[in-house]
């Protein structure tokens, strides 16, 4: 008998559960799985100002959108349906009739850039002052920019440095409402952007691809023509105001 | 002949289940790998509305979850309530909060934390103003506007 039992070895360990072990292993991984990754509407605060600045701001440069606590849209001072915003933002973006009302859109050539940066230039190497030097580098850095976009895109129109979307609500607004008008000014600035990249580049702009370094100065052209100009201003009682 | 007998008696030979677990734990390790599990549990009923234009966020450790809707326990009320974490808190509660989400991450990605707001449709625009408001005063001003993919 013990003869026997030794020539046998130790017994095989029955592996026939091991395929149940693994079931209950993963039926609870599927549980708790949450795939979703958390996508929205990203947007930047403004940072608190200190002192009140009076900025002095031309009225058609600003794209005014009210929402009452009734959830209705006042856009510009009229009454509008939310299908029709997206249209309105585009036109505010673009004036393509070069309405009064409208931001005034100004050209940029190559020829301006090159003075600009030419002149920023001396300013900050003759700049004593910190300060005003750090002001005029900024300067000439903005324009360098502006001289790469020119450089893709060829002479483009700009908008006013000032000119914004400015988005109020009411206290008892809903969610809902404030982020489905959110939603169109970002689909009217996303489309523009989209046209123009086609135009130019024969892609659009949402199939650029920010991790590419030739498509980064693209998209860093095409923001500079079309920027996301939609401010979280200071909150207004809109229900007061009227 | 008798051969041939035996084979037809036996019948279809039966499928060997020996690869079964193998292919068990391949499905395992993939849940495994792709879980995150839920750190807080939902206090309030959040139903987010629902955006075309969204961005997805990328880094999920570089961002801070605040929640705003109804309380799910009836006794709380109606009123929307906000929660940070895995409690309510009040209005005041967020710069303490914004300050410890920043201690736990290194000196140089505090810029690039994202507060994401998960914010029930329902909610009055009011509790939202107040708590961006708080978000500004202690400087966290990269949030976005959590939201449901529409279509």
């Amino acid at each position: 008998m013990l003869k026997k039992r030794k020539r046998q070895g130790i017994q095989e360990i029955n592996a026939g559960s091991m395929a149940d072990i693994a079931f209950l292993l993963l039926i609870f991984f599927l549980v708790t799985t949450t795939m979703d990754t958390d996508a929205g509407i990203l947007r930047l605060l403004p940072p608190v100002v200190e002192e009140e600045v009076d900025m002095q701001v031309n009225k058609r440069d600003v794209y005014e959108v009210l929402v009452n606590d009734a959830d209705m849209l006042l856009v510009e001072g009229e009454v509008m349906e939310i299908k029709d915003l997206r249209a309105g933002a585009k036109e505010f973006m673009t004036n393509p009739s070069n309405d009064i009302n409208l931001p005034e859109r100004r050209r940029v050539t190559s020829a301006e850039c090159q003075q600009k940066i030419g002149e920023f230039k001396s300013y900050v190497a003759s700049a004593t002052d910190p300060e005003a030097k750090d002001a005029y580098q900024k300067s000439l850095e903005k324009w360098e920019e502006k001289l790469e976009a020119v450089k893709l895109l060829g002479d483009f129109s700009e908008l006013p440095p000032n000119a914004v979307i400015s988005l109020q609500t009411g206290s008892k607004t809903s969610y809902d409402m404030y982020v489905r008008v959110q939603n169109e000014l970002e689909a009217g600035i996303r489309e523009l952007r989209d046209e123009l990249s086609k135009e130019k580049f024969g892609r659009k702009y949402t199939e650029l691809d920010e991790k590419k370094d030739e498509d980064k100065a693209l998209i860093k052209a095409v923001r500079l023509v079309y920027p996301q100009r939609v401010s979280e201003a200071e909150p207004v009682d809109v229900t007061k105001k009227s | 002949m008798s051969r041939f007998k035996d084979n037809s008696s036996k019948g279809t030979p039966a499928i060997s289940t020996a690869s079964l677990p193998d292919i068990i734990f391949m499905l395992l390790f993939f849940f495994m790998v792709t879980t995150v599990m839920r750190e807080v549990d939902l206090l309030v009923k959040i139903t987010l509305p629902e955006a075309s234009e969204t961005t997805k966020l990328e880094d999920k450790a570089l961002v801070d979850y605040i929640y705003i809707g109804t309380p799910q326990a009836k006794a709380l009320g109606s009123e929307p309530l906000m929660q940070l974490n895995d409690q309510f808190a009040k209005l005041d509660e967020i710069a303490g909060w914004v300050k410890a989400g920043e201690e736990r991450r290194e000196e140089v990605l505090i810029p690039k934390i994202t507060r994401s707001l998960k914010v029930d449709k329902e909610t009055n625009m009011k509790i939202v103003t107040e708590v961006k408001q708080e978000l500004r005063k202690s400087n966290a001003l990269k949030i976005n506007y959590s939201t449901a993919q529409a279509r």
